[in-house]
């Protein structure tokens, strides 16, 4: 009698999960991804020719259907120099923020889990990577280390993990209170096994969040600093280089500076309403 | 009962919070016995330190001062080193099933989960003893699939219940296991965990603010206010005779209303300061004189047989009026 009553089988709570054709918003979003992949992945297919080609016959070419970005001084295909670029610029950044959000969150995590005198004392460490100011960082890296992506590369983690680790820190903190890790330790649970099935995976959405819209962050941050000669060095062709390199002919040949950098708000503008979109379908399962 | 060895055994224990320059004492000076297959009823309004007993038992807390003791061993030893044994042989099922289980795992997955930790069962063995478990609690073994936001709250009990169940405990802690529950899923419920104790033999130590909850389930019933066992023995003793004030009114405040008696005193809903000396139930008390203002009373036989367990914190036990619920016309 009591069994009919709550165990009736059927789907009546079951949320329906049936596939919806996706939204323009959505095909657009994912056309996006695809993309990026692509560049990442095969600049060879995309490229229509070599990015280090010198031709100085085919100096300052405007956008033509030959060359769609135009060419530079040194008479080199814009077009194929912003798709290799790709690796370096969106490479990068996809390796800077996902560093420093495995760091930061194992960080985070431990000093939330371990608390006390360990727990201030990692916040402190914390605060300090803070309070520096990116560029000045990225100067002294870069002079100690010698000019180069890696070195730009290093910077942006040191820099970027600590929104992470607080971000982390503070999940885990209000978690592990949660009634589902009270029950879980009164199953006898291990330290490990309660972090990595219980509190962990609740933080994996927020970071993920993060991660989306901290991409198009990086991506500025990274060739900001090649334009300004502390990241990606000639002949490289990094955007933020590209765009260095041409702003000394930008009234003679505006393509040439214009249009990677088009391409750099571009990729930023889609890594970040990606993260948008994300954040707003966020929420538990 | 009183023949067998005690299974788990509560001595003296006390816990104090301090936050700031406030301390309050959760628990003071309580023992309680629980025996094996026993359902020991512990009631109380909150903040009467149920809750604290219940985390000191489960090893979420550790007291103050005191002992806990199972099967003669104390916990503070069972606890460190290899503390699973003890894990899996007391379990618990909490007030919210739903917040009970992790949201982000299936209602199979959190069921099998002390299975996976304590290495019981693994792979085709692991899911038919899933099966199994969710059969022993009267669901149908589809939900396992499930996620614990998609399924009722009586189920979810249910599903609790079953993952307390799994490695086969010799005493469940039930923590206001009803309280959140519609009052028809409560009955089924509370028949569940009888029938539990009948087939497997499970003790119980069953906390509850409702009293009408305690007194069907509970073989033993123990009474606390302000942290102190107020009145404890066999349910029947407590509640057809109450010795103490405090268990009269929460006896007089479940009775359905009846035109024709008026309650004892209303509980009051505000939280007056707990006195520090005497009798802390004294200032809502109708029967308190000096002495209870001035003298901490003690847990003491009431029983009219000798030896009848019935015992209760209350130097007005010899009033006669006790004998009869007390009204006021």
């Amino acid at each position: 009698m009591t069994r009919a009553h709550t165990a009736a089988p059927g789907g009546d709570t079951r949320r329906s999960r049936a596939p919806r054709r996706p939204t323009w918003s959505q095909l657009w979003a994912g056309a996006t991804v695809l993309a990026i992949a692509a560049l990442l992945l095969v600049p060879g297919w995309l490229a229509p020719s070599d990015p280090y080609h010198l031709d100085v016959s085919q100096r300052f070419q405007p956008p033509t259907a030959a060359h769609l970005f135009g060419t530079d001084d040194a008479g080199r295909d814009i077009f194929s120099r912003v798709v290799h670029g790709a690796r370096y610029s969106i490479g990068t950044s996809v390796v800077v923020v996902t560093a420093a959000a495995l760091f930061g969150t194992v960080y985070g995590a431990a000093a939330a889990w371990f608390g006390g005198a360990l727990d201030r004392v990692l916040m402190r460490v914390v605060d300090v990577f803070l309070a520096f100011p990116y560029l000045v960082f990225a100067m002294a890296i870069s002079a100690s280390l010698g000019r180069g992506l890696t070195s730009a590369l290093i910077a942006l983690v040191a820099l970027w993990w600590p929104s992470y680790a607080r971000m982390v820190r503070g999940q885990v903190l209000s978690l592990i209170k949660d009634y589902h890790v009270r029950a879980a330790r009164t199953l006898g649970a291990s330290g490990p096994q309660i972090l990595r099935w219980h509190v962990l995976p609740h933080t994996y959405d927020q970071v993920l969040v993060r991660y989306t819209l901290d991409l198009g962050q990086a991506l500025i941050a990274l060739t900001g600093l090649s334009f300004l000669g502390l990241g990606a060095q000639p002949p490289t062709p990094e955007w933020g280089l590209l765009i260095a390199d041409a702003k000394q002919y930008a009234l003679t040949a505006w393509w040439a500076a214009v249009l990677p950098g088009c391409v750099v708000f571009l990729v930023t503008l889609n890594f970040m309403s990606l993260g948008d979109r994300l954040r707003r379908r966020g929420g538990p399962r | 009962m009183a023949v067998t060895s005690p299974l788990l055994e509560l001595r003296n224990l006390r816990k104090t919070f301090t936050a700031g320059p406030h301390a309050v004492a959760a628990v003071r000076d309580v023992s309680l016995t629980i025996h094996p297959g026993e359902i020991v009823g512990l009631v109380g309004e909150s903040g009467s330190g149920k809750s604290t007993v219940a985390n000191l038992v489960l090893g979420l807390e550790r007291p103050d001062a005191g002992e806990i003791r199972y099967q003669g061993r104390p916990l503070a030893e069972l606890l460190t080193g290899s503390g699973r044994a003890y894990r899996s042989a007391v379990q618990a099922v909490f007030q919210d099933p739903v917040q009970a289980m992790d949201s982000r795992k299936t209602v199979g997955w959190s069921i099998a989960e002390p299975l996976l930790i304590h290495r019981a069962a693994r792979g085709a063995a692991l899911r038919s003893r899933v099966a199994e478990l969710l059969g022993a609690v009267h669901l149908d073994p589809s939900l396992a699939d499930r996620y614990p936001h998609q399924i009722s709250g009586g189920q979810a009990q249910r599903a609790n219940i079953a993952r307390a169940l799994a490695l086969e405990p010799s005493l469940l802690v039930c923590d206001e296991a009803v309280s959140a529950l519609d009052v028809s899923v409560q009955a089924q419920i509370m028949n569940l965990f009888l029938e539990i104790q009948q087939r497997l033999s499970t003790a119980m130590l069953f906390i509850s603010h409702a009293l009408p909850v305690v007194r069907h389930l509970a073989d033993s019933m123990v009474v606390m206010y302000a942290g102190a066992v107020v009145e404890q023995g066999p349910t029947e003793a407590v509640c057809e005779a109450p010795r103490h004030p405090y268990t009269r009114l929460l006896i007089g405040s479940s009775l359905p209303p009846d035109p024709e008696r008026q309650p004892v005193r209303p509980p009051s809903a505000r939280r007056e300061a707990l006195p520090t000396a005497g009798c802390r139930f004294a200032p809502r008390c109708v029967l308190a004189t000096d002495r209870c203002r001035s003298d901490d009373p003690v847990l003491s036989e009431v029983g009219s047989e000798v030896g009848s367990a019935h015992a209760a914190a209350c130097w007005r036990t010899d009033v006669p009026a006790l004998a009869e619920p007390v009204r006021r016309r």
